[in-house]
């Protein structure tokens, strides 16, 4: 009953949605707000159900849909882009098996796009979950992925 | 392997060169070959050692002594005296060691030195240990303003120093604290703006990982100084080392007392809470950035009211962005005329910028007001990369302008830019070389748009999938020469009609890119 | 707190930041900005940690700051030592950290070609 310990550090006041839909979401085994956060969420805030999907589907770091145990978020703002950051998506895509937004089959990585990620100085960069990776190349790609598969 | 003994690092920059820095580096390693020290005394080359004018300088280790204006005549005696004998050679040693004054210059690898007021901390400090930040004279401002300063003095330094809000738009700080003041409300509020999400901008995250106690203590001064007793930090999500160290540095301020009730034995009270943001571009403008506070869809609001008079819960609110409220206490500290003596008349102090993308050195940097962009790209950036030439900057952000060479010697600053039909926006500088599609570039940040696009209003929403669907036909050459022309219309009636700033600054891209690079966008249409 | 225990404070940590008040010889300061942990100062950090414990040496300390600004540069390290100019390296990784325990911190000897300023 992980939610109700979640709901617990927080008082029932609205300014707090963010931090409980993001708790929620990371806590979620597959990285995403289910019906049932949606609902938990909703009846601690007394706000209904349709308020708190609204907010879910306003922030592009929410997910109504189940993810990977790993979210790749690649940059594809103005100065990962000049940095040659498309190619690395089609290198991940490849790599992956998989077209943005999708999962791969063994359930462990999704691949996203994002915008800009602050860390411009050594682009292109990703995140991998709340890890920032920069300077990417395939060859660093490829050590990020290895490691996580071999940890899973 | 061969124990080195010495090493001998010979400052290497455009001054030390002009003064024979190569010739003595030669003579050094022939005189040194000569005595057979060679193996033991190792010669390199170094960036800049920060000293100019003294001709060629170099420092011998592990001593650490430098030596100044050497010519290759001194080297013989140089190298029997200190090397050989182990005398340094008294009449070449650089004495005054390198001073440190109330704005630290920082210079770092090959970069030039910059002034630096709102970055003094940031990569000397410890920025986990409240400590640090106090013996570094922090909490010093916050001091001086309750035991000497009525609120009125402190939003009058701030008006007199002429900040201009650093978030962007450029607004003059101390108005809109005299704003602040003047607006009757038992409840206000200080929201400090940290998110960040302008593309190509890391600024505010530099500050607020590397010295959140500036931050906390600018804040004070804007809770005292507009008598708040509240703080909110609003930080983007996707900034999870920013959010840990601020809190972590609020968490030790209130465990010191310098948030929460009679603050440094004073009537003052204030505390500050931290807000995390979801990955939403929109939040950043300010009254976006509210509606998300409190809970709800960031969307933003009309304006008027402003949230000086009616902002968070319809208090009276003061939102500032991170690098405005990282100034005021070196303002405050030092007085606004101190301040003035930086940058120019109508825009003093200095700005950070981040230069980004084919530059030698890419990364960030603090930068007097004023300064040109020519200096910001081939001095502070070390230049264009590989040897290639300059094509274009993106500057501002995505919500910025593209500029061309001819734009190369503008004085960067708010009031200036402006003539240009550009802006300083967030001070990201995106460099591109000669190789680069502008077609591509405008592509990219036209998909930024439509992907940040909140859907609130209709000129943004269909605007934006519009300008998207045209440019994408001219990038594979399927366009046709009026598309260009319902760019600029399209962008127009964004510029006129769209509710808040996120649809009305599609029209600087657009406008500017191809204004610079007709020609790039006329090859590929028909 | 009071006006005074500022004052108190600000005269022990100014103290407490000259080296031989922690009976310390080296300080090395770690750049554990996003920017330096995205190029992999963590690594770099692990590995300063592991050396300086697998050769016990009981006077170095290790801390860490922010950015500086100069991205292309990550990870970045700075050696402090009471009396010498600071050395600051960069682009260093686990391996190249490594070496500069070995070689600085333990030899004196500083890995020039790492450097890229000294202040």
């Amino acid at each position: 009953m992980y939610r109700e310990e979640i709901l617990k550090r927080y008082e029932p006041s609205l300014d707090n949605i963010l931090y409980i839909l993001h708790d929620l979401q990371d806590n979620n085994p597959q990285h995403y707000i289910s019906k049932e956060d949606i609902e938990v969420c909703a009846n601690f805030l007394k706000v209904p159900y349709s308020y708190v999907h609204g907010v879910v589907t306003f922030y592009s770091m929410f997910s109504l849909e189940p993810r990977g145990r790993y979210i790749i978020r690649l940059c594809e703002s103005p100065p990962c882009h000049l940095m040659g950051s498309e190619s690395l998506l089609e290198y991940l895509k490849k790599k992956l098996n998989v077209d943005i937004g999708e999962t791969t089959k063994d359930g462990l990585f999704t691949l996203e796009l994002t915008s800009c990620l602050g860390i411009c100085g050594v682009a292109p960069a990703m995140m991998i979950n709340n890890e920032m990776v920069g300077n990417l190349t395939p060859e660093k790609i490829d050590a990020v992925i290895e490691e996580r598969r071999n940890m899973s | 392997m061969n124990i080195v003994r010495n090493h001998i690092l010979i400052s290497i920059d455009a001054g030390t060169i002009m003064a024979g820095a190569k010739a003595v580096e030669d003579a050094l390693i022939k005189e040194l070959t000569k005595y057979g020290l060679d193996k033991e005394v190792s010669v390199l080359e170094t960036g800049s050692l920060g000293i100019t004018g003294r001709g060629v300088v170099l420092v011998v280790y592990p001593e650490g002594i430098y030596y100044a204006n050497v010519t290759v005549r001194d080297v013989p005696e140089l190298v029997e005296e200190h090397l050989l004998k182990g005398r340094p050679l008294k009449r070449l040693i650089l004495t005054e060691a390198p001073k440190r004054t109330i704005v630290t210059k920082e210079k770092t690898g090959l970069l030039k030195e910059q002034p630096r007021i709102v970055l003094r901390n940031c990569g000397f400090i410890n920025p986990e240990n409240i400590d640090e930040y106090i013996a570094a004279g922090g909490y010093e401002a916050i001091a001086k303003a309750l035991h000497g300063m009525t609120p009125e003095d402190v939003v009058n330094e701030v008006k007199a120093s002429g900040l201009m809000g650093r978030g962007g738009a450029g607004f003059p700080t101390g108005l809109k604290w005299e704003f602040a003041i003047k607006t009757p409300g038992e409840e206000k509020f200080v929201i400090c703006n940290a998110d960040e999400g302008e593309p190509g901008t890391f600024k505010d995250r530099l500050i607020l990982e590397g010295d959140p106690h500036k931050l906390i203590e600018g804040m004070l001064l804007a809770g005292y100084a507009i008598g708040a007793q509240t703080g909110f930090v609003y930080i983007r999500g996707e900034y999870g080392l920013s959010i840990e160290r601020i809190e972590k540095a609020i968490a030790d301020a209130r465990t010191y007392g310098l948030l929460g009730k009679n603050i440094l034995d004073s009537n003052f009270r204030f505390d500050i809470f931290v807000k995390k943001g979801a990955g939403a571009y929109i939040c950043g403008e300010e009254t976006a950035l509210i509606e998300s506070l409190e809970g709800k869809r960031g969307h933003p609001r009309n304006k008027p009211p402003f949230p000086i008079n009616a902002g968070l819960w319809g208090k009276p609110t003061l939102v500032n962005n991170v690098e405005t409220l990282a100034n005021i206490p070196e303002i405050i500290k030092n007085g606004a005329e101190w301040y003035r003596g930086y940058g120019t008349d109508k825009c003093p102090g200095t700005k950070v910028y981040t230069i980004l993308g084919h530059v030698q050195t890419p990364g960030l940097i603090e930068a007097e007001m004023g300064t040109t962009l020519k200096e910001i790209i081939f001095e502070y950036g070390g230049g264009i990369k590989d040897g290639k030439a300059f094509k274009g900057a993106l500057i501002g952000g995505a919500a910025g302008a593209f500029i061309s060479s001819e734009m190369l010697d503008v004085k960067m600053d708010f009031v200036n830019l402006r003539e240009y039909a550009a802006a300083l926006g967030s001070g990201a500088i995106l460099v591109m070389n000669e190789d680069t599609d502008m077609v591509d570039m405008l592509k990219n940040v036209l998909h930024f748009f439509k992907h940040e696009s909140c859907g609130h209003c209709v000129p943004c929403r269909l605007g934006t999938a519009k300008l998207v669907e045209i440019i994408d036909n001219i990038a594979v050459s399927k366009g046709k020469k009026e598309d260009l022309d319902s760019l600029l219309e399209i962008t127009q009636a964004m510029k006129s009609a769209s509710f808040c700033p996120l649809g009305q600054s599609v029209s600087l891209p657009v406008s500017s890119a191809l204004k610079y690079f007709r020609d790039e966008f006329m090859a590929r249409v028909s | 707190m009071k006006l005074e225990d500022l004052k108190k404070i600000r005269e022990k940590a100014a103290k407490d930041i000259e080296l031989r008040q922690k009976n310390a010889r080296v300080k090395i300061v770690v750049g554990m900005g996003t920017s330096g942990i995205a190029a992999g100062a963590r690594e770099v950090m692990k590995a300063l940690l592991d050396e300086i414990a697998a050769r016990n040496l009981t006077d170095v300390m290790v801390t860490q700051t922010g950015e500086k600004g100069l991205a292309s540069h990550e990870p970045m390290i700075e050696v402090h030592e009471e009396g010498k100019d600071v050395v600051i390296y960069g682009n260093i990784d686990a391996e190249k950290a490594r070496r500069i325990v070995a070689e600085h911190i333990v030899n004196h000897n500083p890995v020039t070609e790492y450097v890229i300023e000294v202040k």
